[in-house]
């Protein structure tokens, strides 16, 4: 696994510069236009949840490079409200900002790999990984 | 004590000068200024080293920095040009001084620098607010560049209007763009309105979410909004995301989109005759007679 490189998120511009670097990523790493499409539209909604529900936290990226698999890990960290049901929020149409409710569903079904966990009060942590076919 | 120091320091301008103008130039090799030809370098060092004594001397108009400043800024010289002068001055001066004196102890050195940092004080806050002060000149006028171009409506035939968008889109833009738009159906009363996306490079859902209010809104103002430029790999992740655009009409690309909104306002494109068509029959006509 090579070292990761992180971004923090504090305003609504670094989300731009946190997809610009994965997407650089993704494109060493040797992913495909739609895949490369998939990854920085989902670093997009990680970075997003991150500057709108805990105002600041990071999103990292891991190059995973095995035997088995080659591929790209993201991770969201912020330790902000955390959610309180996890079930309410990977289910398509709810959102708590009036938005459409898509994003960490869709994030779900754009990548291979996919792990939340969260406490209330203690912060969130997403994990999402998007193998090399 | 100050004046005294300052006394020495006027007094001894030259030594002082020339040391500062050694440690100067070292710095020059291998380091930022390095493509800097030696002419201008040194008659810069020199207006450089002028304006540091005046302003010591309290004697020279105030003016002197600031010009000075605005030169550097307009060669491009970079901000620790003048920030490594003014360390190196003051190591200079300090040194020199102490090399002058002749008893030297704690209390006299921390009056030594004290001075010499009251002198230099004043011109590095100065330099770098006039610098500083320049970047953010600079960033704002390019905040209202690009205010000026981040949603652009353009009427090209009666009651068809087309905004291109390129480049990300955040919330600031959005609300712009919903703005011009519903401005625009009025202003240029559009029956049509494209919204065209080839140059946004992602589409999440918090972009998704304003281009449908925004067509929402238009559509509510009695105008078709058709959202053109979805390129395949946008089509895949908006479908992936699970997002429902298919209240208002998509196409791939703006010349479809076009061709549909001229249906809409029951139009068509029809080729003229061609040229040459029209000569061979001339011709013929002609051969006729």
């Amino acid at each position: 696994m090579k070292p990761q490189s992180c971004v923090n998120i504090k305003k609504e511009w670094d989300i731009v510069g946190a997809r610009q670097l994965g997407r650089d990523i993704a494109k060493k790493v040797g992913f495909g236009i739609v895949d490369q499409a998939r990854i920085a539209t989902t670093i997009s909604e990680l970075a997003r949840n991150i500057y709108l529900y805990a105002e600041h936290g990071q999103i990292c990226f891991e190059v995973i490079d095995n035997l088995e698999h080659k591929g790209m890990c993201m991770i969201a960290i912020d330790v902000g409200p955390g959610i309180e049901d996890i079930g309410q929020v990977m289910e398509d149409g709810y959102s708590t900002s009036g938005g459409l409710g898509a994003g960490l569903p869709g994030v779900k079904r754009l990548m291979d790999e996919f792990d939340l966990q969260s406490e209330v009060g203690k912060g969130t942590r997403i994990k999402a990984i998007k193998w090399l076919r | 004590m100050d004046e005294k120091f300052k006394k020495i320091a006027i007094e001894n301008s030259d030594s002082i000068v020339q040391m500062w103008m050694e440690e100067i130039n070292s710095l020059k090799d291998g380091n930022y200024t390095s493509s800097i030809s030696d002419e201008l370098f040194e008659s810069t060092n020199r207006e450089f080293v002028n304006v540091i004594f005046t302003s010591i001397k309290n004697a020279g108009p105030p003016k002197a920095v600031e010009s000075f400043s605005e030169k550097i800024i307009n060669l491009g010289w970079p901000l620790s040009y003048i920030t490594d002068g003014l360390q190196v001055f003051r190591r200079v001066t300090v040194d020199y001084i102490l090399s002058q004196s002749e008893q030297v102890d704690s209390a006299f050195i921390s009056n030594v620098l004290k001075s010499v940092d009251a002198w230099v004080e004043p011109l590095i806050r100065q330099l770098v607010n006039e610098y500083s002060g320049s970047w953010e000149n600079i960033v704002s006028l390019q905040r209202v560049a690009l205010q000026e171009l981040s949603a652009p409506l353009i009427p090209v035939m009666d009651s068809i209007t087309i905004m291109p968008l390129i480049g990300t889109i955040d919330t600031e833009r959005a609300k712009l763009i919903m703005e011009n738009l519903l401005d625009g159906v009025i202003k240029h009363n559009s029956e049509v309105v494209l919204i065209d996306i080839t140059g946004v490079p992602v589409v999440d859902t918090m972009v998704a979410h304003h281009i449908i209010q925004a067509a929402e809104a238009v559509r509510l103002i009695g105008s078709t909004c058709i959202l053109v430029g979805i390129r395949p790999e946008i089509a895949q992740t908006i479908v992936n995301l699970g997002i429902d655009l298919g209240k208002f009409p998509t196409k791939s690309s703006l010349k479809k989109g076009f061709r549909s909104a001229l249906e809409i306002t029951n139009r068509k494109i029809v080729d003229l005759e061609t040229k040459e068509e029209s000569i061979e029959e001339l011709i013929q006509s002609l051969k006729g007679e």
